[in-house]
């Protein structure tokens, strides 16, 4: 028995475009994602990572190649609709728009929509909802309406939603990309947070450095292979290569590494957040400092 | 602009036609549309009126709000009541002049349609669209015809479509706000011209706006079948209803109100 939630190997999806000719979007994926880990997928538009997130959710079926979810075997051609239904309850999945998510006109009948359709007693939902509006801080919420609420806030009701089920694994599919910075803010805290205390698997498809940071983990997709599957110190130290897929570095990572490449500074490569940097300036300026 | 759209006539309140068991709303609107028309006398006709206006006393809902509703059917209620007053016969002829001929029946008859009118809508209004928000309303139809699945009626799937109809609303007409702005910002003239050249103006929003909400609906269905959702088949809710001692109270008053005016049909 692995411990892997999501398993893939030789993973290959097309779409059919109009005249039948088929366009790849995922090649020969072969990876796993550990229960209880944080894993961000990186990747600009294009490199299959939202149809990956699809492809785990049953929303679409592989083309070829072997795909396991929560134990359950995706390409299993005998899956019933329970299966799916099963599987659908462990992976939750939080979209981009927050808008296009939201049933319901009551914020707390919204969280309840996802327990109720899996038959749960009324008591338990009760107790469920609340709970899952005390994880993402909107409890004085709970009978508001959707519009009445800032981007950020509509965003974690939709967690909400998701975590009243109980999953083991949510896949936020740029679930931040409509948001304003504090909206941003505010969600990727919530998702860290269940992560850490909830010990839920968290897959975060982004194309915001700064939110792939904070990962335990970074898958880079490039043109649906995986292209660079690593730590996201290690990933981000390769400035040059995600330059190359199109990708960005932070902000200090690409300053830090411009110090080293064009000015020749013996700094390290690995930098990933401010206050490193900051350190590491101030002791190359007393060092050199004394020099000049 | 378009945000002070308010949507139903719902007031929200704390009285205790506000709680009521929406169920219990929707059977008493019945019993109360049947006593209004099993009236035929100046009594009972007095005792409906009456009645109409002890529940918009028991709605704390302002009286000019529910009376200013009256105003939007004033021409209806003029026209029956002229026509009544023209074209009932009976027995006692008033004015005879030339080819007008009003009878004391005509008019009584006049004021026994206004009446009915008038204590329909109050009643209405404040037994159901005053009182009850759209959910509460909606929740409510559902599970009155949930019988209905019997015969195939999909009374699920309606009331679904109607929770995510009013759900969208307001995000639609902030998108149509949106989208007038960003025409208004190229160069749209919405405001001038006659009916034709705007409604003509329109169409530039109407088109982004029916493409948006079909992307919309594109997505809430992924995000729906995401949250285990296959229909109404298995599905429990959060919220029960539950019928308390005034639901019973409400009912019982209205059916002693019903048993009156019949009694006194036969009576006069």
């Amino acid at each position: 028995m692995s411990n892997y939630i999501i398993e893939a190997e030789n993973l290959c999806f097309s779409y059919k475009s109009e005249d039948g000719t088929a366009l790849p979007v995922i090649k020969n994926l072969t990876f796993g994602i550990e229960a209880g880990s944080f894993v961000a997928i990186l990747g600009h538009n294009g490199s299959g990572k939202s149809t990956l997130a699809k492809l785990c959710n049953m929303i679409l079926t592989p083309d070829s190649g072997k795909l396991r979810v929560g134990g359950v075997d995706v390409t299993d051609e005998n899956l019933t609709e329970d299966d799916i239904y099963n599987l659908r309850r462990k992976i939750g999945m939080v979209f981009q728009n927050p808008d296009n998510q939201l049933v319901a006109t009551i914020v707390e009948e919204d969280i309840a929509f996802g327990p109720e359709n899996l038959g749960i007693a009324p008591g338990e939902i009760r107790r469920r909802v609340d709970d899952a509006l005390r994880a993402v801080n909107m409890t004085e919420f709970a009978r508001h309406s959707p519009s009445q609420l800032s981007g950020g806030q509509k965003q974690r009701i939709a967690i909400a939603g998701i975590i009243a089920m109980l999953p083991d694994c949510i896949i936020f599919d740029e679930s931040t990309a409509m948001l304003d910075p504090i909206g941003r803010a505010e969600v990727m805290e919530t998702i860290e947070r269940l992560n850490r205390e909830k010990g839920i698997t968290v897959l975060l498809i982004t194309h915001y450095m700064d939110e792939a940071l904070r990962a335990d983990r970074v898958m880079v997709m490039n043109r649906g292979e995986l292209f660079l599957d690593d730590t996201p110190r290690r990933v981000f130290s390769q400035v040059d290569k995600l330059k190359s897929v199109g990708l960005d570095v932070p902000q200090v990572t690409d300053l830090v590494n411009r110090l080293r490449t064009e000015a020749g500074f013996a700094i390290p490569a690995d930098i990933l957040h401010s206050a490193e940097a900051v350190e590491i300036l101030a002791k190359l300026y007393h060092e050199i400092g004394g020099k000049h | 602009m378009l945000k002070d759209i308010t949507l139903g006539q719902y007031f929200p309140g704390n009285s205790i036609l506000h709680k009521l068991d929406p169920r219990m709303k929707i059977f008493l609107i019945i019993i109360y549309i049947v006593t209004i028309f099993a009236a035929n006398n100046p009594v009972s006709f007095v005792l409906v009126l009456a009645s109409a206006f002890v529940l918009m006393f028991l709605s704390k809902i302002p009286a000019k709000l529910i009376l200013g509703g009256l105003k939007a059917v004033f021409f209806i209620m003029a026209f029956t009541a002229v026509i009544n007053i023209f074209w009932t016969t009976g027995e006692h002829l008033l004015v005879d002049v030339g080819f007008i001929k009003i009878y004391a029946e005509g008019i009584e008859y006049a004021v026994f349609m206004i009446v009915r009118v008038i204590s329909l809508i109050i009643g209405s209004s404040v037994l159901l669209t005053y009182t009850t928000s759209p959910i509460a309303l909606t929740d409510g139809l559902e599970r009155v015809l949930a019988p209905l699945k019997v015969l195939h009626i999909p009374v699920h799937e309606f009331s679904m479509m109607m929770t995510i109809a009013l759900r969208f609303i307001p995000t639609l007409i902030e998108e149509t706000d949106k989208i007038i702005s960003a025409q208004k910002a190229r160069g749209a003239d919405f405001s001038s011209g006659n009916l034709m050249q705007r409604a003509k103006a329109l169409i530039p929003v109407m088109v982004p706006l029916f493409v948006s909400a079909f992307h919309r609906a594109d997505e809430l269905a992924v995000a729906m079948e995401c949250r285990c959702y296959r229909g109404g088949e298995g599905r429990t809710r959060m919220t029960q209803l539950h019928y308390h001692t005034r639901d019973f109270l409400m009912l019982g008053a209205l059916l002693l109100f019903m048993a009156v005016v019949i009694v006194l049909n036969f009576v006069f």
